[in-house]
């Protein structure tokens, strides 16, 4: 087995805030990362998983080293890239790219498809000839699914999910070795949604892309993840192989995520109200709970969850979870695949 | 009769590239205590038919039709007219509910502004209806929260508030556009399922708003589902999902995920792009990204009314799944439509 290409080690992020007056200010700290570890391999797909405010796009920032992490390391190909400078890290760039959220937002408007696509290359290549470049939108244009034509327009004239699609051609036109998508179609239809996982999915098999998909729900990172980590309130609570995750969660958490996608069947969907359970909202990450940071909102709680803090370990097949009970829970799913629209 | 009977709906918007048709000819009616789900694509007109028929369209809109509410034309009446209706017989919940509420006014302060608007209720009645409200739609200590800031409540609860002001005066409909969209998956059941139970006690009429057919499978009664501007498909639930008819349909329910399936190499997706209004031209608009058009699809393709109510609108009979009769297809792949 190869060595990891990226290796994250206790990742923790901060955010400091003040409140009260100018007499009476009082520090308050969030931790939105909270001690975050794991592997990637070269050609790998991760899934990141978790509601909002759980952390998972301070996560993906500070691998890119857009935020400064307060403690841990990112290890990428055995370099430390939070002890790298501004220039240093600038270069590493090429390697690592991101695909953001919200595809319109995310385009210069002034900008034409070309020059959003092109502008790594005059960026890190400021002698790549000007028809050589070109020639490399053009192509990134093809591979993603836009038309040749499409070149000179500009982003208002493309649907959201042609905007996704020039954010990709933009974020793999320098060959990255790893893309860090954060939820690269939660602002789209849904059977656009389905194009473009589909895209990802078949980009990274051809270039054989290492990646790591963020998303609030998980199914759509179903399709595309190897692994997938859930995250809660800053903290990894499951990190499994995909098959296991969605047949057998190892975390209660993982399970509600599971029950709370809805079924497009009316039948099955009454069924699935029956044992859904997940009630109340995240607590206040200014205010974490004591102990597990799920107890407020787990049915299976116990006294200890309270008072220890569970720490992420492995289990016997190799999967990882932090939950004091995740050996006498059995939280295996039935899965019901005869039933439904064929 | 229908509580809310819309015929010949349409509604045009001027732009500076030319008019747009969002809403080309829409028929459909809600009866009491039925909940109807308005299902499509962005572009695809379902929030603009209803913004028309609240007379809520933007400026450079102009809508045409007819809706009955109770018997009484909703497009004939006037601004004053349409306040004494609207947030009281009909209520309306968007999508994000953080700026349908005012940011500077307690909740308590906007509960009871709406409720002192259509009922005659003296200050201290309406807060209590206000609290009430809020513990319907299960906020915890509402006596509290009810003194506090749109931006103290989480995304979530916030959403709860809406419905709480929407249901103060006991709507006979209910109009949720994309209500759980910007909300998080958990939350999403959360809010979909107390939406659903606080219908069915109320016995209230429901049209709800999504592009994701997934949500709607539990809580409506019949589906209608647009594409550019035109019905496509409508019928009971249980035909929208068990026998969809309309390929459109057919694909929007392929490409929704599965979490009770096996996972597949592939997800379904519908291939191209939704069409640009602007430049619609005449035929099946969704031709170009159907895995089944042929060569007569250049025509408009008729909307076939089977007498359950159940209607599709495409050349492929809904009945027996060939060609409708009297359409003039070359047929030389028609073989593939049996089904």
């Amino acid at each position: 087995m190869t060595a990891p290409v990226l290796r994250v080690q206790d990742l923790a992020v901060n955010f400091t805030s003040y409140t009260g007056g100018l007499l009476q200010r009082k520090e308050r700290v969030l931790k939105a990362v909270n001690g975050i570890s794991f592997d990637l391999n070269a050609g790998e797909s991760l899934g990141i998983v978790g509601e909002t405010g759980s952390g998972k796009s301070t996560l993906a920032r500070a691998i890119l080293g857009l935020i400064k992490p307060n403690r841990g390391r990112v290890m990428w190909e055995g370099e430390d890239l939070t002890q790298l400078d501004e220039e240093a890290l600038r270069q590493k760039r090429k390697e690592i790219q991101i695909v953001f959220q919200d595809p319109v937002a995310s385009l210069d408007p002034r900008m034409t498809a070309g020059d959003i696509i092109s502008e790594p290359l005059w960026t890190f290549y400021p002698n790549m000839a000007p028809l050589q470049v070109e020639e490399r939108a053009r192509g990134m244009m093809k591979m993603v699914g836009l038309l040749q034509n499409q070149i000179n327009r500009y982003p208002h004239e493309f649907s959201g999910g042609q905007c996704q699609r020039i954010g990709i051609a933009r974020s793999l036109v320098l060959n990255p070795r790893l893309v860090i998508c954060d939820e690269p179609v939660s602002a789209l239809d849904v059977s656009i949604q389905a194009q473009i996982i589909n895209l990802l999915q078949d980009l990274q098999n051809k270039l054989g892309l290492a990646l790591i998909f963020i998303a609030h729900d998980l199914s759509l990172v179903k399709h595309i993840s190897d692994r997938i980590m859930v995250m809660y309130m800053g903290s990894s609570m499951e990190l499994s192989e995909r098959d296991a995750l969605y047949r057998s969660p190892l975390h209660p958490y993982t399970n509600a995520l599971i029950k709370s996608v809805p079924i497009p069947d009316p039948k099955l969907a009454a069924q699935a109200r029956q044992d859904s359970w997940l009630t109340g909202d995240m607590p206040s990450p200014y205010d974490p709970p004591r102990g597990c940071v799920f107890n407020t909102r787990c049915p299976y709680k116990v006294s200890r969850c309270e008072a220890d803090v569970p720490a992420l370990r492995r289990m016997e097949h190799g999967d990882w979870v932090a939950c004091h009970r995740a050996e006498d829970l059995d939280l295996s799913i039935r899965l019901d695949s005869d039933s439904g629209i064929s | 009769m229908a509580l809310l009977e819309v015929t010949g709906l349409k509604v045009n918007f001027d732009t500076p590239e030319g008019g747009v048709q969002a809403v080309n000819g829409l028929d459909f009616s809600v009866h009491a205590g039925e909940s109807l789900a308005i299902v499509g694509e962005s572009g695809a007109g379902k929030s603009q038919a209803v913004m028309a028929i609240m007379g809520l369209l933007a400026e450079n809109g102009s809508a045409s039709g007819k809706a009955e509410f109770n018997g009484q034309d909703l497009m004939l009446m006037s601004r004053k007219e349409l306040n004494k209706i609207r947030g009281c017989e009909i209520a309306m919940i968007f999508q994000d509910p953080m700026t349908s509420l005012n940011p500077f006014l307690t909740i308590e302060k906007q509960m009871v502004e709406v409720i002192r608007q259509h009922q005659n209720l003296r200050r201290d009645e309406a807060r209590a209806h206000a609290v009430e409200m809020l513990r319907a739609v299960r906020i915890p200590a509402p006596e509290e929260r009810v003194k506090q800031y749109p931006h103290e409540f989480s995304g979530g609860m916030r959403q709860r508030v809406m419905i709480a002001m929407g249901l103060l005066c006991e709507p006979g409909l209910l109009i949720a556009d994309e209500p759980t969209t910007a909300l998080d998956v958990t939350v999403q059941a959360q809010i979909t399922q107390l939406v659903g139970e606080l219908r069915e006690k109320s016995n209230m009429s429901l049209i709800l708003i999504t592009h994701d057919l997934a949500v709607v499978a539990e809580i409506c009664d019949r589906i209608l589902v647009m594409y550019a501007g035109q019905l496509v498909e409508t019928g009971s639930s249980e035909d929208i999902f068990y026998r969809p008819q309309h390929p459109y349909t057919q694909g929007l329910l392929a490409s929704v995920p599965r979490m009770d399936q096996p996972v597949d190499d592939e997800l379904h997706s519908i291939p191209g792009n939704p069409p640009n209004l602007l430049d619609l031209g005449s035929g099946c608009h969704f031709r170009e990204r159907c895995n089944k058009a042929m060569d007569v699809c250049k025509d408009d393709p008729p909307l076939q009314v089977a007498q359950d109510g159940r209607m599709s609108r495409c050349f492929i009979d809904m009945a027996n799944g060939e060609m409708v009769a009297g359409s003039t297809d070359s047929g030389e792949d028609s073989a593939e439509f049996a089904e």
